[in-house]
């Protein structure tokens, strides 16, 4: 953990790199030429409104979808991945759906998050599990309990702790603060930067615009399947195209609870 | 109907019906993570029961030269799909492990008297030919169309059974298979007997039940197993892959069928296309727990070998017909109070 802190200090080494990344359904080009970038520990956000692919671009990534188009993580290039490898190469991806496992316990949920890493014989997980169980305090409480009965942001915890389990050095969120009560996304908003002291690099895909300009180091605006801005995060929340788009003075609200 | 008569038949009923029972819980399984309907089910019991009968009466046995050929071929489709990928030694110690379990069951075969073997050693040796091909099955005819519609599962499912029972006939003939029982005592209580070999069935049955609860309920891979029948998505952004889940299932399901057969090749004869009905019977079980529920499944299948031992009673000319009647009003009950919950 510190060692990557170190890493990132020195000379932060690119994590994710994606280039000229397409992806259609049938005809329909869902994607065109997307390039993007992650540097190890660094917090990056993609916004953008509705339909304009955010969940398709971290799917291709995650190699749940096809792709064309250079994919390099962690050192190794891929065209349309194979999600097994990725995973066993330490992405995580915490989709908009969450796809728990419903009727299992809670506790069988995030252990099987380490499933790849007990097949590896790395024995440590069970200790990740204390871990989650501090950053979550409510999964703990829950552990017995049917993922189904849990409400919304218990859900989205839950989410996030099992792939956490997974020990990722890339996690990517999908709308994590989709359906959840203000000051459940603060909360959650919260572990994003609790995360990121800890060495994980994370992707962020959110529509609360603001709030995620908050806590990014750097961002992309997806449009139409493009990315038409890229930038640091804190001078795309002073870019006025930015601004009318995405913030605005109808979402200042958003920037009272993301404080 | 007099005491003796009622207890003889709930023997013979309790007997099947732990088979069925087992029978319908690897169909569940397979189906519930897989979305196949084993229909080749039943050849796994009779290539088992036949098998050891092949074994016990000292003729050669054909069954190792189709586990060859599939393993060969299962090998020939590691080394080309990795043509043009770089293979980690992980990738080429699988496929040397492959080859040298090959290497070894065919000089086992070879070399020794199998028919001289204690009883136990047959057993496993049994188990040793005919578990392979249940995941090499699963590669060479249902990974490829995973995604399929589950009707062109079953469509496959069943070519998969009638090849099979067409093998069956090749390998071991039409004539019927029967083995030498695992003891031979009989036990007494007051004036009923109990057959030994009823209860090694029973007890048998019962020991496999439990241990797959205690894998499914508490080791990881058999949560694994769950996990990717509840969400198959969620599976695999867990690394818990579908060939892993299919081949798994399949490998279990054709334990659980060769076991089955040889615990009841001494009961009853079995023939080369015996296992259809067999494994049917597990599937009304199966039914009855709405291909869903293990423990409603397992306690129908039991349900479905009393039945089927006093209807044997009664009118045993009838017999199939009242077993398989059973299914019905099942279905009308169940299709009643189904909700269509959709699929997430």
């Amino acid at each position: 953990m510190n060692q990557s802190q170190t890493a990132h200090h020195v000379a932060p080494e690119t994590l994710l790199d994606v280039n000229n990344l397409h992806v259609s359904y049938g005809k329909v080009e869902a994607l065109s030429d997307i390039q993007l970038s992650l540097k190890e520990g660094q917090l990056v956000t993609v916004i953008g409104p509705n339909g304009a692919g955010k969940s398709t671009l971290l799917s291709a990534i995650m190699g749940l979808l096809p792709s064309t188009g250079d994919i390099l993580f962690d050192g190794e290039h891929y065209t349309s991945p194979e999600i097994e490898t990725l995973v066993g190469r330490g992405l995580g991806l915490v989709p908009e759906k969450r796809e728990l496992f419903n009727t299992m316990s809670v506790q069988d949920n995030l252990l099987l998050g380490a499933f790849q890493r007990y097949r590896r014989g790395d024995k440590s997980y069970l200790q990740s599990l204390d871990e989650i169980y501090e950053l979550f305090p409510r999964l703990q409480e829950r552990s017995k309990q049917q993922a189904g009965t849990l409400s919304g942001g218990e859900r989205q915890m839950l989410a996030i702790g099992r792939a956490m389990m997974g020990k990722p050095r890339l996690l990517m969120l999908d709308e994590p603060s989709l359906g959840l009560a203000p000051l459940i996304t603060r909360e959650i908003f919260r572990i994003f930067n609790d995360l990121r002291s800890k060495g994980v690099s994370i992707l962020l895909v959110e529509q609360n615009a603001r709030a995620a300009l908050n806590v990014a180091d750097y961002a992309y605006v997806l449009e139409g399947g493009k990315i038409t801005i890229h930038g640091v995060a804190s001078d795309l929340a002073n870019d006025s195209r930015v601004i009318d788009a995405y913030l605005g003075l109808a979402s200042k609200h958003q920037d009272i609870l993301s404080n | 109907m007099n005491v003796q008569v009622a207890a003889l038949l709930g023997q013979d009923g309790l007997t099947n019906g732990a088979i069925y029972a087992l029978l319908s819980l690897s169909i569940l399984l397979v189906f519930t993570v897989t979305r196949i309907l084993l229909i080749p089910l039943g050849e796994f019991v009779t290539f088992g029961a036949l098998t050891m009968a092949a074994i016990q009466t000292g003729k050669p046995l054909a069954l190792e030269w189709l586990l060859a050929t599939l393993m060969l071929i299962d090998i020939a489709l590691d080394v080309y799909s990795r043509r043009d990928r770089t293979v980690s030694r992980k990738q080429y110690q699988m496929i040397a492990l492959k080859a040298a379990y090959l290497a070894v069951v065919l000089f086992v075969t070879q070399t020794f008297t199998l028919s001289e073997l204690p009883m136990l050693a047959q057993s496993i040796l049994t188990l040793c030919l005919i578990v392979p091909m249940g995941p090499i099955m699963y590669r060479l005819f249902f990974q490829p169309l995973a995604d399929a519609a589950p009707l062109v599962l079953l469509i496959v499912s069943i070519a998969v059974h009638v090849a099979m029972v067409g093998i069956g006939l090749l390998l071991f003939g039409p004539e019927g298979g029967h083995t030498k029982p695992f003891s031979n005592s009989m036990l007494q209580i007051s004036n009923i007997f109990i057959k030994s070999q009823a209860l090694w069935v029973i007890f048998s049955a019962l020991f496999l039940i439990l241990a797959l609860f205690f894998a499914f309920e508490r080791t990881l891979y058999g949560k694994a197993l769950r996990a990717a029948a509840v969400n198959q998505v969620g599976a695999r952004l867990l690394g818990i892959s579908p060939v892993f889940a299919g081949k798994a299932t399949f490998a279990l399901a054709a334990f659980i069928g060769c076991a089955s057969g040889i615990l009841i090749a001494p009961i009853t004869t079995l023939y080369y296309d015996s296992g259809f009905v067999i494994s049917l019977k597990g599937f009304v079980g199966a039914i009855i727990g709405g291909l869903a529920s293990y423990p409603i499944a397992a306690f129908g299948a039991v349900v479905v070998g009393l039945i089927e031992a006093f209807s044997m009673f009664w009118a045993s000319s009838y017999k199939e017909i009242i077993v398989f009647t059973l299914i019905i009003p099942f279905l009308i009950w169940r299709s009643m109070k189904a909700s269509h919950v959709e699929d997430e």
